[in-house]
């Protein structure tokens, strides 16, 4: 190259850059190309594949929750509703300066620090676009506040979205249960499609039994987005279908009146009618406000909630167990009857204790100098423990078992709620298995009068009083007695669930045992006679007294001089009208004392409410 | 064939004597035109932003016609002074950069904020011809490497801005003045040969961290979907899904739903290949192709060798823009940010590549009766 020479030659300067010239048109050329090729590759050859990654970009499916289904009391009062609740919400994207926002806000409402703190949480997780919760459940005075500085509360915005709501409160807390936000070990086990929009299910309760009906099916729409997920039109829509009402058996007003019966004491009342089952009333008292539970506690209302001495969160109808000592008598009166180990004439002595043979041990009546000459009707209208101890004896722990679990107890009643418990009823095979011990004798005379091993609920013993009202028919407890569609507004009644009904040879017998508990109220020995003035119709019924603390063999049980918390707790259970039954109740007052003075009342206040009419007659619709 | 044309043959009119390049011009403005088009879809049809890119364009092609007034002799005796000035505001620019803290390209005049380095993208090619036209070609090696170094340290001040797109096209421009000029083929294999090493040391000493993995996402996108890999997966799926006749204007799902960053700016052929499909994009390649041939031709008529090697010079620089761009776009080359031509939105790359068109009209209409 060096050999050109330094004199300049135009000709062969233009021949060697057109040259060049050319080398550079070709290479532009090929670029391009190489650029074509390039696109024909994304355009032509793999557009397809392109075509759905564009398309998947921008489609989104997004479910839509379906409206809960709502609940109410047997007569159309509404128990669980959605109601709009006014929560305030910042789109964080079209606020300036979030400090001096919030400050703002503070000012005008009140929000917890528990609330700044979930706030500035959930912003984190959140995009920018997207309406971030502040306060929940905002009152309308603060509705107000909020709405008249909104001018200078860019991005501030008062949302309403429905939330469970139970009008009643604590009323009905142990029965409807109530509905929380899904948990982790729930999500594993729901149907994840069903649930997708859906934050709140069913924790206890009818809201958790039925939660299947109730929840509804999720609906679901196709939204076109932008990159950040924006939806800014919507495709395709699949509307969600709402979950089914229901209509429960239980009546507010004698829910209202058992709770007030049982006033501030602890304890549980369950009514049910013993011709289909359905449970009227079930109290459960102390309570508590499930509403506080919709939105998630705090965790200062939690502990005070599940760490009160008075257990407001334990449902006592379901899953108290309690001795039911006297009320069971009837029981094995008639299985007495029935095995024919004895007749409605068959006397004993009762000189106030019992004795087995070989052992120095006393087994004392209630009633220190004892009730002389006893027979079935007196020993029920008087509740004789001595009668029970040699009917026990003569018995045996075998036949009492068999006969009390055909009556329900010792195993669950298969009512519509989740998580009762099934009590205890106990038999040489259970003693065995449990405490690898054999049956001694003198538990089976403690047996004879619902002492010892035996436990059970208000819930069992409403219904074994259910079914010895209904000579044996044997139902489970429904608390539920129909669905509903919510939009065609169908009705379909849930039938009585029937269990193996409870077998008499002879049906006198029931009438026997009917007659005795009716002469517990009506006669003028009855231990439940205290309630018998002025009743408008027929009551039968049965005290009981279940013993907490066991008393040393020589002394005296006064009531005064033990503590509240070791007192005997308070049974009643009874079924009227007697003729022809309507209701029957069960109720146990803890601590409360003697059955007849203290829980005999409440039942009858129960029973005057559901069956008497305005004028305080039996209703028409009952006779 | 208009690209071919000879100028004296309009001469009856006034025309040649706004010493435009009609063909070349006509071309140009069909660009423009489509431009907007293009860019009215991609701003999500803000003609605001349509408006103020017309404002531009005007300034421009105003700026075209100034220099195609300009004859290519007073060029030429401007050309040093030119080149010093915008080497010594390249060196103030970095300075301030370096008292600032941080990335510095602009000089701020109080009226208008000028970049440098977008002076330097036509006072390199110019200088690079200006100084090779001064012995006969080819050019000994003494000259070449001279040549070389007039354009590696703008290139290099310019890296270190950090602006990695206008290095690579100022050294380019330089790189094609020097090929122009008859750069012996050997040489040129032997330093595509030393290029190997040289890229193996800017990875390790020369780069920046964002600009290091700009790279390795271009090599492989996939491996960061939602960070740096999401422009080139997102402008190759607008562009595949557009297939051979597009979604049509306004349509297009992954630009008017912001999936498609910088859209209307450095993507905007993504636009159009979503928009208008292959067919479309052929027209504006074909567009592109007219312009580049047009100047080539102007380039093999100039009647001296430092209009030549300019001509040349622009014109391929024009050539680089468009192929680096879509190269980008595509996935054919790694992301460097470098505007699609008189498409993208956006001022001071169009005002340049403007200008140096207008010296292409100057050329090929300032002709000395020469006899050949």
């Amino acid at each position: 190259m060096f050999r050109g020479a330094p004199l300049r030659n135009p000709q062969w300067e233009n021949y060697l850059f057109k040259r060049r010239v050319i080398v550079a048109a070709l290479f532009s050329i090929a670029l391009i190309a190489f650029v074509i090729i390039r696109l024909f590759f994304l355009q032509v050859i793999n557009h397809e594949h392109y075509t759905t990654l564009s398309r998947n970009n921008r489609v989104d499916i997004q479910p839509i929750a379906p409206t809960r289904g709502l609940i109410y009391d047997r007569n159309g009062v509404i128990l669980a509703e959605n109601q709009p609740t006014f929560s305030l919400e910042i789109v964080p994207e079209r606020v300036d300066d979030m400090e001096a926002t919030l400050t703002a806000i503070r000012e005008l409402i009140t929000v917890s620090d528990s609330d700044m703190e979930r706030f500035r949480q959930i912003l984190l997780r959140k995009r920018r676009f997207e309406e971030t919760p502040l306060r929940l459940r905002l009152s309308d005075e603060e509705v107000a506040r909020i709405a008249v500085n909104r001018y200078r509360l860019p991005g501030v915005e008062i949302k309403s979205r429905l939330a469970r709501d139970y009008p009643l409160g604590a009323l009905l807390a142990h029965t409807l249960g109530y509905v929380g936000r899904i948990d982790e070990r729930e999500l594993q086990q729901l149907d994840t499609s069903n649930y997708a929009a859906t934050a709140h299910i069913g924790k206890t309760g009818v809201e958790k039994t039925y939660e299947n009906e109730l929840h509804g099916k999720v609906g679901y729409q196709q939204v076109e987005t932008n990159a950040r997920g924006r939806v800014l039109r919507v495709l395709e829509r699949t509307p969600p279908v709402p979950g089914r009402n229901l209509h429960l058996n239980i009546d507010v007003r004698l829910q209202q009146a058992a709770q007030a019966a049982l006033g501030n004491e602890h304890g549980a009342l369950v009514a049910i009618d013993p011709s289909d089952g359905a449970v009227l009333a079930l109290v459960s008292l102390p309570s508590f406000d499930p509403n506080l539970f919709v939105n998630g506690i705090d965790t200062a209302s939690y502990d005070a909630l599940a760490n009160s001495k008075e257990q407001p969160l334990f449902n006592r109808a379901l899953n108290g167990q309690y001795p039911p000592g006297s009320t069971i008598k009837p029981l094995y009166g008639l299985l007495g009857l029935e095995s024919g180990e004895i007749r409605p004439d068959t006397q004993i002595w009762d000189e106030g204790f019992y004795m087995l043979k070989g052992d120095e041990r006393r087994y004392r009546d209630w009633k220190k100098e004892g009730h002389g000459w006893v027979d079935l009707n007196k020993s029920i209208v008087e509740s004789c423990d001595v009668y029970y101890y040699e009917l026990a004896l003569t018995l045996g722990i075998d036949r009492m078992s068999d006969f009390m679990r055909a009556f329900g107890f010792g195993r669950p009643t298969g009512v519509d709620l989740t998580g009762e418990s099934s009590g205890l009823m106990p038999s040489r095979e259970w003693k065995r298995r449990v405490h690898r011990q054999p049956w001694f004798p003198g538990e089976t005379l403690i047996t004879g009068i619902g002492q010892g091993f035996t436990l059970t609920t208000p819930l069992q013993l409403a219904s074994s009083v259910a079914t010895l009202a209904s000579f044996g028919r044997h139902l489970s407890p429904n608390v539920v007695a129909a669905l509903e569609e919510s939009g065609s507004g169908v009705r379909t009644p849930l039938p009585a669930r029937e269990l193996p009904p409870v077998r008499i040879v002879d049906n006198s017998n029931w009438q026997r045992i009917h007659r005795a508990m009716t002469a517990v109220v009506h006669s003028p020995t009855g231990t439940a006679r205290s309630i018998n003035r002025n009743l408008a119709y027929t009551v039968a019924g049965k005290t009981g007294t279940a013993q907490v603390f066991g008393i040393k063999q020589d002394e005296e049980y006064v009531a005064e001089d033990i503590a509240k918390h070791l007192r005997d707790h308070a049974l009643f259970v009874a079924f009227a009208p007697t003729d022809r039954p309507r209701i029957a109740v069960a109720v146990i007052v803890e601590n409360g004392g003697g059955g007849g003075a203290i829980a005999a009342p409440m039942a009858r206040k129960v029973m005057d409410t559901y069956l008497l009419d305005g004028e305080g007659r039996l209703r028409e619709d009952l006779k | 064939m208009i690209l071919l044309d000879a100028p004296q043959q309009s001469r009856r009119s006034l025309l040649p004597h706004l010493h435009l390049d009609w063909p070349l011009f006509t071309g140009l403005l069909l660009l423009a035109a489509g431009g907007l088009a293009v860019l009215y879809s991609a701003s999500g049809e803000s003609s605001e932003m349509v408006l103020r890119q017309v404002t531009r364009l005007s300034i421009a092609f105003l700026l075209m016609f100034v220099f195609a007034q300009i004859t290519p002799e007073t060029l030429r005796r401007w050309t040093p002074l030119v080149f010093g000035s915008g080497l010594l505001l390249l060196l103030a620019v970095l300075v301030m950069g370096e008292i600032g803290k941080g990335a510095q390209r602009w000089l701020d005049l109080g009226v208008f904020r000028f970049q440098p380095s977008e002076m330097m993208k036509m006072a390199v090619p110019l200088m690079v011809a200006w100084y090779l036209a001064e012995t006969p070609l080819p050019p000994p090696l003494r000259r070449i490497l001279t040549g070389v170094v007039i354009f590696v340290v703008p290139a290099l001040l310019i890296a270190k801005q950090p602006d990695l797109g206008t290095a690579l096209l100022i050294l380019s421009a330089g790189a094609f003045v020097l090929l122009f000029a008859g750069l012996p083929w050997r040489l040129v294999s032997f330093t595509a040969l030393l290029a190997v090493p040289a890229a193996l040391i800017l990875w390790h000493y020369g780069m920046h961290d964002y600009q290091r993995r700009r790279v390795l996402t271009f090599l492989n996108p996939e491996s960061d979907p939602l960070g740096a890999g999401y422009h080139i997966i997102q402008s190759t799926i607008a562009i595949g899904s557009g297939g051979l006749y597009g979604k049509g204007w306004l349509n297009g799902t992954q630009s008017h739903l912001e999936f498609l960053p910088e859209r209307h700016t450095d993507f905007i052929f993504a636009v159009i290949g979503e928009e208008f499909g292959l067919l479309g994009i052929l027209l504006l390649l074909a567009l592109y192709l007219f312009i580049i041939l047009r100047c080539l031709y102007i380039a093999s008529r100039a009647q001296d060798t430092f209009t030549r090697l300019l001509a040349g010079g622009l014109t391929m620089t024009f050539l680089v823009y468009v192929f680096v761009n879509i190269g980008m776009v595509t996935g054919l080359l790694p992301v460097v940010g470098v505007p699609l031509p008189l498409v993208s939105y956006g001022g001071s790359s169009m005002v340049t590549l403007m200008a140096s068109f207008g010296m292409l009209m100057s050329i090929h209409t300032h002709r000395k009766l020469l006899k050949t």
